[in-house]
């Protein structure tokens, strides 16, 4: 389990866009950097975040090195009823993590 | 005569071809290159033209750490008229860098994160509408402590 922090409205309106920042605490290891003994670290990096609200698709991205540790996205979202919004992300070792947050549409 | 005439240039050619080996062949393994980027992009959209506009890379011109720079992307285009983003930096070690789908759900097409960069480069942001066109951007930026290094 890694560390994540969904920063998104409690409540929004109907049909309004609202931003969302989500931040994950992953090193995103390279597999481009070497140790002290010369030897390659491994690469293991989050690879794949899908995000949902209320089970329809926000987005879905495909992450690659070039991401910086602890991934930061801030995207935009619309809501036409209450639901959760969910984060689901996979990492080199398979393993998948779902996090989420209600939002409520005043 | 043509006994000894033949082995010098096959010596001068595999003399040329290790030298030239010897300065670029460590270069392409370390960094990526721009014919590399511009292959990825053919390969995402196929016969179609490139427009540059609708699509605005937002990155610092100057970079002080490559390890974390800011970028946002914003898509001049209405909610879910934009299928997908693709992200690529000619100078990294590994070109492609982010590819992103967008979903009915999606609210504006914009987008803030964080990349690393390993050297001063070209950064490209490419995005394809739901028209089938596909339009870029690309920002060019020198970086002075590069990512990927310790």
């Amino acid at each position: 389990m890694v560390r994540v922090l969904i920063n998104a409205p409690k409540q929004v309106r109907a049909g309004q866009a609202f931003e969302v920042k989500l931040l994950i605490n992953h090193p995103m290891e390279s597999g481009q950097r070497r140790d002290t003994f010369g030897q390659a670290i491994p690469r293991e990096i989050i690879h794949s975040i899908t995000c949902t609200l209320g089970g329809q698709e926000v987005f879905q991205a495909d992450l690659f090195p070039a991401i910086s540790a602890n991934p930061f996205l801030a995207f935009w979202a619309v809501a036409t009823q209450s639901g959760d919004l969910t984060i689901r992300f996979t990492d080199d070792q398979g393993t998948t993590q779902t996090d989420s947050v209600a939002i409520a549409v005043v | 005569m043509t006994a000894s005439t033949t082995p010098l240039p096959l010596a001068r050619r595999r003399f040329v071809l290790t030298a030239l080996a010897g300065t670029t062949l460590p270069t392409l393994g370390a960094r990526a290159n721009p014919r590399q980027v511009a292959d990825l992009i053919r390969a995402v959209t196929g016969a179609t033209p490139v427009q540059t506009g609708k699509v605005t890379l937002d990155l610092p011109v100057l970079v002080e750490n490559g390890n974390a720079v800011a970028m946002t992307i914003t898509i001049d285009a209405p909610a879910g008229s934009v299928r997908a983003l693709h992200v690529f930096a000619d100078g990294n070690p590994l070109p492609e860098v982010l590819r992103l789908r967008f979903g009915p759900a999606s609210g504006a097409p914009r987008l803030s994160t964080r990349i690393r960069l390993a050297d001063s480069q070209t950064v490209t942001a490419l995005a394809e509408l739901a028209d089938g066109t596909f339009w870029q951007d690309r920002v060019e930026l020198l970086v002075t402590l590069a990512a990927c290094l310790e």
